[in-house]
């Protein structure tokens, strides 16, 4: 068959089969929308389920198993050295956790009668997109969600290509358990995998280039997770960069801050990098920032009046449930809904071993822009359900508005922490006073109670 | 350094417009004051000046785009000028919203002064154009559904948060619970008020393709405006409409009669300027007419002057331009700012406030045809004067069977505001001017 001799007519073609992708499909179909979407894999899930979100927290809840057993030791339980067989670990990830949600999404499409067209597609005009591929066609379309996504950040200057050297979509294949790991990169995404190959068995080396881990965060919130990776990790090294990589009979070697060192593997986690560039945008009016970044509005409408952007190739923070938002503002606007993305808060997790999660204002952003805060703080050390669990490696914190006592920003670090953030992110999004949080009963004994405490002490006195 | 320029807030409840025109390009080196875009609001087409001197960076909008009141039409490089503040100040996300009250934590009486201080007419919170404003998603919702800006809404609750009653208020609707006061949500009762009947929430909408080929068109703004107003109307008004007619032969033939000496000072005498002066000097004499009605409040708000909006079919849709005190004026004045009004109104040149201010609305569709009309008043307006065509009909005069020129008229009123009687009696008042032109002249 010539290629684009088939002619594909719809109201909405979704460009990527992601978490925003098949959100906005989805919101589209159900406001009587015809819509298709277009990715490369004929696949509904994204980066997010086949190589990023979902597959690390399978391994991240392995890691968080085998930290338990090793834990149940001090209470007198002893499961003896454990045993890992990577072949059903691996299979497990792949079958009965992504396997299963892509199935899912699969009949959820078909259910809403959203087609799922396999192939590359490239705008061939500001109407029109040319699928590349397995099913090549034109489809013409009233409207465009470009949910592109993103991809691993290179580490600029080096370009050693190397089956040793990993980005993440790589390291969840989990092809081995390297016995010497170096992860660069002190970001989410290394801290999250570097735990995983740790607590596997591999002697784990972390560098990062600034003088902390994950930059941006609290330092109150990180230090809970720093003390753990320390004791978990063969090195930390900050403020340090990777000079060169080089392949050797014995492994990489490594230059990091003027030493050498050789590993098994090296695992790259420096950033995800908007994907924008191949998809024929020239042809369109959609303009693109110099870092690669869509310029979208707040409904994720582009300069082209009749394509829309939404997810991690409109810009940061590149998180998931953010372009799931995004996705169903942009289906409601083409539908001629009054929507609007208008989220005060996109709640951040870092689901390592403590996890960190936060929202709204951070306190180190707020003492950057100058803005009056309150702090609240509780440690887990006074949290009953703390003690119960023998984690008292956490603190729950508020972040508050001096004059109205409104809760602008939370943090918290501490196991389940990403679970527990979504109570204080309902805060911040609906103008919560922390009186509010003081006086709804919370369960007890619970680690959530820990956000009422914390409000407790700005009301005293 | 680089200096962006937003779409400043262009007056009531206004939250958008379209791209009309961009008047400069990238690169271009412009003067404080010249025409930067043409844009189209919901009421009118405006011409924006630029706020200050520089060169244009970056146009980051383009014609047909929608653009929100704080969105970035333009950057400048090198910019000077006056509202380099302004720039500054919509740049900065970090500003947060002045709180109403000091709200002391903890003493658990902030709930019950923040109402109160609101009740008693403080100004609104002061907020910076962008960043949030304080309110749940739900409630940001419900405000862009009703086509409220929350930066210029009231905010009744604690820690100065915006409520679903203060959003409704600012749209003009009923409170949502009876009772609720004036922007004083009861926020401690129990259970939370229901989504009144007030707010447009239609059924969806059956698949149509399958009984046959359809096409989509999407609304222009103004007719997007119109459609939320006459909604709005609708629901909130409980309409009631009165018939009359008049014998405007004697009128007809003044009109006539001076249709020439009219003319040589370049006025062209139509009965539409007549209608308004009688509708004016009834008004005076019916103020209830002349009103608006506070439901929140329960009061009436009398207005001293009588501004008449004038109905006008633009090319566009249905626009309302107002003439100001149309009883203390000549008919020939009103006849010549009515045809300068409307054609700038056909043009989409009318300036903002040229379309604001009405207390009674008058609409002619006589030039049309049909017999008759009932048509919807012009939230929050009282009242509306619907006019069909003149026909000559016989007519039975001291026992004689006459040829008459009759012009049928409907009076479209709030019933919360008047009775049938009223209502009765107020087209009377008009009638009898129409029928007695030399007294409609006098003023009487």
């Amino acid at each position: 068959m010539v290629m684009g001799d088939l002619l594909t007519e719809v109201d909405v073609a979704v460009v990527g089969g992601g978490p925003g992708g098949y959100t906005a499909a989805f919101r589209c179909a159900e406001l009587d929308l015809e819509t298709v979407v277009i990715d490369a894999g004929k696949r509904l899930g994204g980066a997010c389920l086949f190589e990023g979100c979902i597959p690390s927290k399978a391994l991240l809840h392995v890691s968080a198993v085998l930290g338990e057993v090793e834990r149940a030791r001090e209470y007198g339980v002893d499961f003896g050295a454990p045993h890992i067989s990577l072949d059903p670990l691996r299979k497990w990830k792949s079958e009965r956790v992504v396997g299963k949600l892509a199935r899912g999404l699969a009949a959820v499409a078909k259910g809403k009668h959203v087609e799922v067209i396999g192939g590359r597609a490239v705008f061939e005009d500001s109407r029109t997109l040319l699928v590349q591929g397995d099913e090549p066609q034109k489809v013409k379309f009233r409207h465009a969600i470009v949910a592109s996504g993103s991809r691993p950040a290179t580490i600029p200057g080096i370009d050693l290509v190397s089956d040793r050297v990993m980005d993440s979509t790589a390291a969840l294949e989990l092809s081995e358990i390297p016995e010497r790991l170096l992860v660069v990169g002190g970001g989410y995404i290394g801290l999250e995998l570097g735990q995983v190959y740790a607590a596997l068995g591999s002697a784990v080396t972390l560098v990062e280039m600034t003088d902390g881990l994950l930059p941006g965060a609290d330092r109150d919130l990180v230090q809970w997770l720093a003390r753990r990776v320390d004791k978990q990790f063969q090195a930390v090294k900050l403020n340090t960069r990777v000079e060169s990589l080089r392949e050797t009979p014995a492994g990489i070697e490594a230059r990091l801050g003027g030493e050498s060192a050789v590993f098994d593997r090296v695992l790259v986690a420096v950033g995800r990098r908007p994907q924008s560039d191949e998809l024929g945008l020239a042809t369109t009016r959609v303009r693109v920032s110099d870092r690669g970044f869509i310029e979208v509005d707040t409904r994720g409408a582009t300069a082209d009046p009749r394509i829309f952007a939404v997810g991690d190739v409109t810009g940061e923070p590149m998180l998931a449930h953010r372009a799931m938002r995004q996705a169903k503002v942009a289906a409601e606007a083409i539908a001629g809904r009054p929507s609007a993305f208008d989220n005060v808060v996109v709640p951040a997790v870092v689901f390592t071993d403590p996890e960190v999660a936060w929202c709204g204002l951070t306190e180190t952003a707020a003492a950057a822009q100058g803005v009056a805060v309150r702090v609240a703080k509780f440690p887990w050390a006074a949290a009953g359900r703390a003690a119960t669990l023998g984690r008292a490696d956490g603190v729950t914190k508020l972040v508050v508005d001096p004059e109205s006592g409104r809760v602008v920003g939370a943090g918290i670090a501490g196991p389940g922490a990403g679970e527990l953030i979504a109570e204080a992110a309902l805060a911040v999004e609906s103008a919560l006073l922390a009186e509010d949080l003081a006086l709804t009963i919370h369960t007890h004994p619970t680690l959530s109670e820990t956000w009422m405490e914390a409000a407790e002490t700005l009301l005293r006195g | 350094m680089p200096r962006p320029f937003v779409l400043p807030d262009l007056g009531e409840g206004l939250t958008e417009a379209e791209i009309v025109k961009v008047l400069v390009r990238e690169g271009d080196v412009i003067q404080e004051d010249a025409p930067l875009l043409e844009v189209e609001t919901d009421k009118a087409t405006v011409e924006i000046p630029s706020p200050m001197s520089g060169r244009v960076e970056t146009v980051h909008v383009s014609p047909n785009q929608t653009v929100r009141v704080g969105q970035v039409l333009v950057t400048f490089a090198d910019a000077t000028g006056s509202s380099g503040k302004q720039a500054a100040d919509t740049l900065d996300p970090t500003r947060r919203l002045a709180p109403e009250t000091r709200t002391t934590v903890g003493n658990g009486r902030a709930r019950q002064t923040a109402p109160q201080t609101s009740a008693a007419g403080r100004e609104p919170v002061a907020a910076p154009r962008t960043g949030s404003v304080p309110a749940t998603p739900a409630t940001r919702r419900l405000a862009r559904e009703l086509g409220v800006d929350l930066h210029a809404v009231r905010a009744s609750g604690p820690g100065g948060r915006v409520t679903d009653a203060d959003v409704r208020e600012a749209a003009g609707a009923a409170p949502a619970s009876a009772g609720a006061g004036a922007a004083s949500p009861k926020t401690a009762a129990p259970s939370a008020p229901a989504r009144p009947l007030t707010t447009m929430s239609e059924p969806p909408l059956p698949r149509f393709e399958q009984w046959g080929e359809v096409e989509r068109q999407p609304l222009s703004h103004l007719r997007r405006t119109i459609a939320e107003r006459m909604t709005l109307s609708a629901n909130v008004i409980p309409h009631v409409t009165h018939f009359d007619r008049a014998d405007i032969t004697d009128l007809d033939a003044l009109i006539t009669r001076n249709l020439d000496a009219a003319r040589a000072q370049g006025v062209t005498l139509t009965l539409t300027g007549f209608l308004l002066k009688a509708a004016a000097l009834a008004l005076r004499e019916h103020p209830q007419f002349n009103a608006s009605l506070d439901a929140a409040a329960g009061e009436l708000i009398v207005k001293r002057y009588v501004h008449l909006g004038v109905a006008v079919a633009a090319e566009r849709g249905l626009i309302v331009p107002v003439i100001r005190d149309v009883d203390a004026r000549p008919v020939v004045e009103l006849a010549r700012e009515l045809a300068a009004l409307a054609a700038r109104v056909r043009e989409g040149k009318a300036a903002l406030d040229e379309l604001r201010g009405g207390t009674f609305t008058v609409t002619n569709i006589g030039a049309l045809g049909g017999t008759g009309a009932i048509p919807i008043i012009n939230y929050p307006e009282v009242a509306i004067l619907g006019v069909a065509r003149a026909r000559q009909e016989p007519v039975v005069r001291d026992g004689q069977i006459v040829p008459r020129l009759l012009l049928p008229l409907s009076l479209t009123f709030d019933h919360r505001v008047a009775d049938g009687a009223d209502g009765a009696r107020f087209a009377s008042a008009i009638v009898r001017r129409l029928e007695h032109p030399d007294q409609l002249l006098l003023g009487l």
